[in-house]
């Protein structure tokens, strides 16, 4: 389905894009991905005590976003090449809306992730709720908002139901997930009925993913990203007394620079995706309650070591069930836009390698598999990778086995240049060779 | 280690004298008629004891004594099968590690003492991180937590956390412990619980955390010690609480009893 998109699409921008554009363009996206991850893992304050020329410690202090960011900047150039499309304002476009449906699951699995459990269950979440969605909406005739938040309750629903199982009668998550894996889709089957297909014509389901906010607006929110940025640097500068010069600044100048460059590029286009902005949202909401907030610190308390944490009186029932009701939530939310993409819920919806793509994306985001360590910025630039691939070898019209080997290619190397770096990073700066991105402010 | 040549000349006293009232200060912590088994295993069985202001009471015994399963009962972490505790003189419930913190029950664990993965604020706040305002999300407050912390430190003479951000992972085995002490020792606490706080530390480091001991009893806390150091015991201690089997085996008063006494009361009264 998204082959056919894209290679419809292949005509229809403009192609004649000047070479030092393509250049910067794949710069931009990828450093507003490094300024995400910066956020969360700079606060380590200090600690000079390194052999690692500065400007290389700045860049591992970045946390874990290098790989993933060098791997984007290498996808971005192959496919620029290999394609002359690649860049295009139409390209990009598309490949951020094919994104959000992925980034809200890798999102859920990254909190779950942080503590050291797995849900396996999200892709049958996604296909059941935009399956709740399409009958709402389609048979039913509820409204577009009802139905919406119709399928994100059932969505929290399920994830409660399997949260409950795995926080309070403490079956391991991995097994409760696949219970509701099968489960799941069971009652995505059931819903569907026996002609598995339903479509949904429904002007604002579809203007989830289908619509673009004014070219005014997009500068104005990229423009408040971009000053929150620098002046977050300048203050943490200021904190610092000046000692951290590189990753202080020049990152956040940089990014910021770039993010508006992206607002441009997809200005220039159609403008920035609605369900980008979305996406956005969740994730700024997501960084904000983990680093910011007591429930989000005591999540990183529990992945690194469950038993201190609930000596130090923290609920970490409490908080297990809460990551996996988000989850399911976020599990809905994908299937909301994978319905408003798609137009239809059917019985493949949310099947085949969704599930895996999005704990892929965390993991080669910098996620750890267990727990404690990764940032929601994992989701996007995992995400990101995992799309553009994905996009990338549709635009050279790669047959479905070929794009399956380079996509399990780059997952293998992505996560393997990120353990390396990080082993690295740990062996000159410090004993015992954790490097990770938990500091909070 | 608690069984020394020196302890080889005993007579067969039995050393099974009455928890002695104490002396001193108030009480602060009554623990009676403690008792835990685990499956068909007794770890602790009817034990009495109890602790005052400004005491530091030694709890010794042998491996599988129920030392660990006593403070761990204390601290709020083990549920009892049956007891009783009165702090200052009333009756509490001690359901969970957050009312022990409540009821000014503070505890250093032998293991799994701190988050591996937080710095040390984070370490020092662990579920009482401050807030900066009351909502079902509390927003951390990084910035007010970092002077409270390098308070506590510097009243246990930690100078060598250079800094507080670090992942406790990086420190060694003596700064994990002040961290841990520093995080007891944080905002209204009345007893402290230390689990052998010195094993696994050298001998500098050690000296160190007995030194914070003496400084807690100084500042009119109530400590409880567990520890397998005669030497350790003899230095710090008031009152000498024996384990044996999940019984006790006697409380001896630091000033009048031998080591001899001690470690005989510790293999269960025989030689």
């Amino acid at each position: 389905m998204r082959s056919e998109e894209n290679i419809g699409q292949r005509g229809v921008g403009d192609v004649k894009v000047a070479a030092a554009r393509e250049v910067r363009d794949g710069g931009e996206r990828s450093a507003q991905l490094q300024e995400g991850q910066r956020q969360p893992g700079t606060s380590r304050a200090g600690g000079r005590q390194g052999r690692v020329p500065s400007w290389l410690s700045a860049i591992v202090e970045q946390g874990t976003a290098m790989p993933a960011v060098i791997s984007l900047v290498v996808i971005a150039v192959f496919f620029e090449i290999e394609s002359r499309y690649f860049l295009t304002g139409s390209n990009l476009s598309n490949l951020v809306v094919q994104t959000t449906t992925l980034v809200p699951i890798a999102l859920g699995e990254v909190g779950v992730l942080l503590l050291a459990e797995i849900d396996l269950s999200l892709g049958s979440i996604v296909g059941a709720t935009s399956a709740i969605l399409g009958v709402m909406v389609s048979e039913v005739g509820l409204p577009w908002w009802l139905g919406m938040i119709i399928a994100l309750a059932c969505g929290a629903a399920m994830g409660a139901f399997q949260g409950a199982w795995i926080a309070f009668i403490r079956i391991p998550s991995f097994v409760v997930t696949i219970g509701g894996w099968l489960g799941f889709l069971g009652l995505q089957l059931f819903i569907l009925g026996p002609q598995g297909t339903l479509s949904i014509f429904n002007p604002q389901v579809a203007a989830l993913t289908g619509s673009y906010i004014p070219g005014g607006a997009g500068w104005i929110v990229g423009g408040a990203l971009a000053a929150a940025v620098i002046a977050r640097a300048l203050l943490r500068l200021r904190a610092a007394g000046g000692r951290r010069r590189f990753g202080s600044l020049a990152l956040p100048a940089l990014a910021a620079v770039l993010m508006v460059g992206v607002v441009a590029i997809l200005n220039s286009y159609k403008g920035v995706p609605t369900a980008f902005v979305v996406v956005m949202g969740l994730l700024l909401a997501g960084w904000w309650i983990l680093q910011h907030t007591r429930p989000g610190r005591n999540v990183f308390a529990i992945g690194g070591n469950p038993e201190p944490a609930r000596r130090a009186g923290i609920g970490v029932r409490r908080i297990r069930f809460t990551a996996f009701v988000i989850a399911g939530t976020l599990g809905a939310v994908g299937g909301l836009m994978a319905a408003s993409y798609n137009s239809s819920a059917g019985t493949l919806t949310g099947g085949g390698t969704l599930l895996l793509e999005a704990i892929g994306a965390a993991v080669i985001g910098g996620t750890s598999l267990f727990g404690g360590q990764g940032t929601v910025w994992a989701a996007l630039s995992g995400a990101l990778i995992m799309s553009a691939i994905s996009n990338g070898l549709d635009l050279m019209n790669a047959s479905s086995p070929v794009k399956y080997m380079v996509q399990g290619a780059v997952v293998l190397l992505a996560v393997t240049v990120d353990t390396l770096l990080r082993r690295r990073a740990g062996r000159s700066r410090r004993l015992g060779g954790i490097t990770m991105s938990v500091g909070a402010q | 280690m608690l069984i020394r040549a020196s302890s080889r000349r005993f007579s067969k006293r039995r050393l099974t004298r009455p928890a002695e009232e104490s002396q001193g200060g108030s009480e602060v912590l009554r623990a009676v008629d403690v008792s835990k088994s685990y499956g068909g295993v007794v770890a602790l069985d009817g034990v009495t004891v109890s602790v005052c202001q400004g005491e530091v009471l030694a709890l010794v015994g042998d491996n599988g004594a129920g030392k660990s399963t006593l403070v761990n009962i204390i601290s709020g972490v083990v549920r009892p099968d049956k007891a009783e505790f009165y702090v200052l003189g009333n009756s509490v419930d001690i359901g969970s590690p957050a009312v022990a913190r409540s009821l000014g029950i503070r505890t250093v664990h032998q293991e799994q003492k701190l988050a591996e993965n937080l710095d040390v604020i984070e370490n020092v706040f662990l579920g009482e991180e401050l807030a900066r305002w009351a909502g079902p999300l509390h927003m951390v407050d990084f910035k007010s937590m970092v002077q409270p912390t390098e308070v506590a430190l510097s009243k246990l003479r930690i100078t060598t956390i250079a800094d507080i951000r670090t992942p406790v992972a990086r420190l060694s085995g003596g700064q994990r412990q002040a961290v841990a002490v520093a995080r007891a020792t944080l905002g209204q606490y009345r007893i402290v619980l230390l689990d052998e706080p010195t094993t696994g530390l050298s001998v500098e480091a050690s000296a160190r955390v007995m030194d914070m001991v003496m400084q807690l009893r100084a500042g009119g806390c109530a400590v409880v010690l567990v520890s397998q150091s005669i030497e350790e015991i003899f230095e710090v201690a008031d009152r000498v609480a024996v384990l044996h089997r999940g019984r006790l085996a006697g409380v001896f008063t630091g000033a009048e009893t031998t080591p001899e006494e001690v470690v005989t009361a510790v293999m269960g009264g025989q030689l």
